[in-house]
């Protein structure tokens, strides 16, 4: 709840204006009430971030994700229901259309035990997507989120191919009606940005904004750079899994519970 | 020397003269008329002079492009969205859905390809009014809207 | 004595041939063309299977154009003079073969409009990205041993050239192999064998294929095509096949020993359905066993044998292609290790592929460009020998 000793906005304070200054004080006042008013799930990040417009995302900042599967609900689709809402995807579940979360159900071989959670780009530190991508459309921000800069994406697939996740899709058919701060389009691939034009603006992800909004609370969003961030915190204090541990991808989406 | 020196001024007369034909033909197809554009909603100010923009705005749209999808910058000023909300035509809300509209009714007098308008949307938002953020719009260098 | 170069004749058979197969490559490209407009829903390839046909038929072609090098390498780099005269026509079949894969698979792209940007934005880390200049460098590095072969002026550089070559068609089919080779996230990929056994794939396919276009036009141009020579291809194919299905076994026995990829092996094996059906009927039937039947067995010696066993390795490393692409993919991709995994984006499930007919056009497409311009190339230029008898070949063979 404290902001940032370093931040890039304290970089680049000589070009601020005023106004911002005074915007920032604005903020820290609001921190404690909007950190009171809003569930763990739901965190204010201008509190912690608060980046200008005109600042790069930052390396000090590493956005990261930790899903708790057992209070992920029966059923319960509001994720993904926000995230084609928010993004403008159709929702349709074809073969050819684009999911950027989806539930997963998971038993147990041996035991039996079920898990339900939702699946999206693991928004890796060391991305395979990225690393097979032959134009350097497939990128990930300074601040750790992966994204695909659509306008070099030749459509070649080779980053689905490479990710181990699934959680790339291919615009198969012409699309009209975008959201205008989610550009997306035929031919290129696509997937989740972690609503990066809502962490911009400092809110979280429409996913974890559902999550909370239906009183699950499963999805905590938040810096993973930042100790007294309640994600770092949680990750501190209690076990947690990376799915594919195996491939040491480092990944900014973790799970508790399984 | 001289003969190299001969042949590129014969390939640049070249060029210039098929590019002037391309020009008088795609003048020719779309009329020789000079389209006009639908007035934009802040009318005569637009964020640079109207004859850097004529020129110059598929740079500056591509650096801030750049900008902003690589690096995060989110300034306002120079963007696609920026351009969409002001120069959308009142017919069809829209910069680029039919020929008069403002991208459209030039780029094809022009006859240069439009790339944008696969993924970006051509009409503006709606704007969340109870946005935390949109309060703090105006103070936020450029704004993050 | 010197042998004499002659382009082919444009008789009859010379244009019904350019029309066939430049109709089906015309098919091949309007079939790109309604993708490209309508987008890839046309198709049969899904988020699941991403790569489909397409993409068996350009990666089949980019290997067997680094193979059909390797008659001309045989030559400049190991000296066999019997292999000499045949080197124009093993480089001008890298350079089309080459070219008609890079169609198929460029057409085939979500973006083919972007095609500069492949050219001009490079990511270094990535093996595709090394591809697009290995391609690149391959038609360059090509075109020139092909002038020093036919320029007088070029032939003090033959050898020097000749084994660049051959040294850079290794590398480039280290990088085709390894672009499966370095997906981590897939069982049925992520194996440095992958490279290697590549390497290998590309010696049978590009000879398979240098043999039947040799044998075509030979015939097509009535040109004496001796025995001599046609007998010691074939005995070197029967050697490349063998070596195809030795590189097989030991990547699926490495597999069966692991038990995390028992799942895959059983699927590949035993439960895939038609990918199974690809391995033994396609690849290993039709693709290793008929092959070497024939090409070992000396009472099948005959000219239409030969073309059995070629056409028999062609189709069977269609289906190898078919196994590794797309069987590949459709082997679900174990997220959960230990859980069993259900999902609106079918995760856990083996994925279901139907190629569509535009797909189809599109690999045969690239297939027929890659023919199309061999044959157009020998009518302009001189790639090939005027006569191929045993005695010429003495004459030749005996000189060095």
């Amino acid at each position: 709840m404290i902001p940032h000793e370093k931040s890039p906005a304290d970089n680049s304070m000589d070009t601020l204006t005023t106004d911002t200054a005074t915007r920032r004080d604005f903020l820290k006042a609001g921190a404690v009430v909007t950190g009171a008013t809003l569930a763990p799930g739901v965190l204010f990040y201008g509190v912690a971030h608060s980046r200008p417009a005109d600042a790069p995302a930052s390396a000090a900042v590493r956005w990261g994700m930790l899903i708790d599967t057992q209070k992920c609900g029966d059923g319960c689709k509001s994720c993904v229901t926000a995230c084609n809402e928010e993004n403008g995807l159709s929702g349709k579940t074809g073969p050819q259309d684009s999911q950027w979360i989806r539930k997963v159900d998971i038993r147990n071989l041996q035991t039996g035990a079920h898990h339900e959670l939702p699946m999206l780009c693991q928004h890796c530190e060391k991305p395979p997507c990225v690393d097979v991508c032959p134009t350097g459309a497939s990128m990930k921000r300074a601040d750790g989120i992966v994204l695909v800069d659509r306008h070099i994406c030749i459509g070649c697939r080779y980053c689905m191919m490479a990710c181990p996740y699934k959680a790339r899709s291919l615009v198969h058919e012409p699309l009209t009606e975008q959201k205008p701060d989610v550009p997306r389009g035929m031919g290129c691939v696509e997937a989740c940005t972690f609503c990066v034009q809502r962490v911009d603006r400092d809110e979280s992800p429409a996913c974890v904004e559902a999550c909370a909004k239906d009183g699950h609370n499963a999805m905590l969003f938040g810096n993973l750079n930042d100790a007294d961030a309640p994600i770092a915190k949680a990750l501190k204090s209690m076990a947690s899994t990376e799915v594919r541990a195996d491939l040491n991808l480092n990944t900014g989406v973790r799970y508790q519970g399984i | 020397m001289m003969a190299k020196s001969l042949l590129k001024k014969g390939v640049g007369v070249l060029l210039v003269t098929v590019g002037g034909l391309f020009g008088l033909l795609s003048v020719a197809q779309a009329g020789v008329d000079i389209p006009s554009l639908p007035p934009a909603k802040s009318a005569g100010k637009c964020v640079e002079d109207t004859d850097f923009m004529r020129r110059n705005h598929m740079d500056v749209l591509k650096h801030h492009r750049d900008d902003t999808m690589r690096l995060g910058i989110r300034t306002t000023k120079h963007s696609l969205k920026g351009c969409v909300e002001c120069h959308a035509s009142e017919k069809s809300g829209s910069v680029a859905s039919s020929k008069e509209d403002f991208c459209v009714a030039c780029h094809s007098y022009a006859s240069v390809k439009l790339d944008c308008w696969g993924c970006h949307a051509t009409k503006p938002g709606k704007k969340p009014a109870d946005h935390p953020s949109a309060a703090l719009g105006a103070t936020r260098a450029g704004g993050g809207k | 004595m010197n042998i004499a170069f002659r382009e082919i004749q444009a008789k009859q058979g010379y244009w019904l041939t350019m029309l066939v197969f430049g109709a089906l490559a015309g098919m091949g490209v309007l079939s790109a063309l309604y993708m490209e407009h309508n987008g890839h829903i046309v198709t049969g390839m899904t988020n699941q299977i991403v790569w489909g046909l397409p993409h068996v038929f350009a990666v089949f072609l980019i290997v067997a154009a680094s193979g059909a090098l390797n008659v001309a390498s045989i030559a400049t780099v190991f000296g066999k003079t019997l292999y000499k005269p045949l080197n124009r026509l093993s480089a001008l079949m890298a350079l089309t073969f080459l070219a008609g894969g890079l169609m198929a698979l460029v057409l085939d792209l979500g973006r083919a409009d972007r095609l500069v940007v492949a050219m001009t934005q490079y990511n270094f880390k990535s093996i595709f990205a090394w591809n697009v200049i290995l391609y690149n460098g391959f038609f360059a590095i090509v075109i020139a041993y092909l002038w020093t072969m036919m320029d007088r002026k070029g032939a003090p550089w033959y050898k020097a050239v000749g084994t660049f070559a051959f040294v850079w068609r290794l590398i480039l089919t280290t990088g085709t192999g390894s672009i499966f080779g370095f997906l981590v996230a897939r069982e049925a990929y992520d194996a440095a064998l992958l490279a290697p056994m590549f390497i290998i794939f590309s010696f049978n396919y590009g000879l398979a294929m240098f043999l039947l276009i040799l044998m075509g036009l030979y015939k097509g141009d009535n040109r004496p095509l001796g025995d001599k020579l046609v007998n010691r291809l074939r005995s070197l194919l029967g050697t490349f096949v063998a070596a195809s299905l030795y590189f097989t076994l030991v990547y699926h026995l490495t597999n069966l020993y692991f038990t995390k990829h028992h799942g895959l092996e059983a699927f590949l094996l035993l439960e895939g359905g038609i990918h199974t059906q690809m391995f033994w009927v396609g690849q290993v039937l039709i693709g290793y066993v008929v092959p070497m039947a024939i090409l070992f067995n000396p009472a099948t010696r005959g000219r239409g044998w030969t073309v059995i066993a070629a056409v028999a390795a062609v189709l069977g490393g269609l289906a190898q292609m078919w196994v590794t692409i797309i069987g590949g993919q459709a082997y679900p991709m174990d997220l959960f290790p230990g859980y069993t995994v259900t999902s609106s984006f079918y995760d856990g499930a083996v994925n279901a592929y139907s190629p569509a007919l535009v797909e189809i056009l599109l690999g045969i497409g690239g297939v027929a460009t890659a023919i199309l311009l061999t044959v157009g190339a020998s009518k302009v230029l001189r790639f090939m020998p005027e006569r191929l008898d045993d005695e010429t070949l003495a004459a030749l063979h005996g000189k060095h």
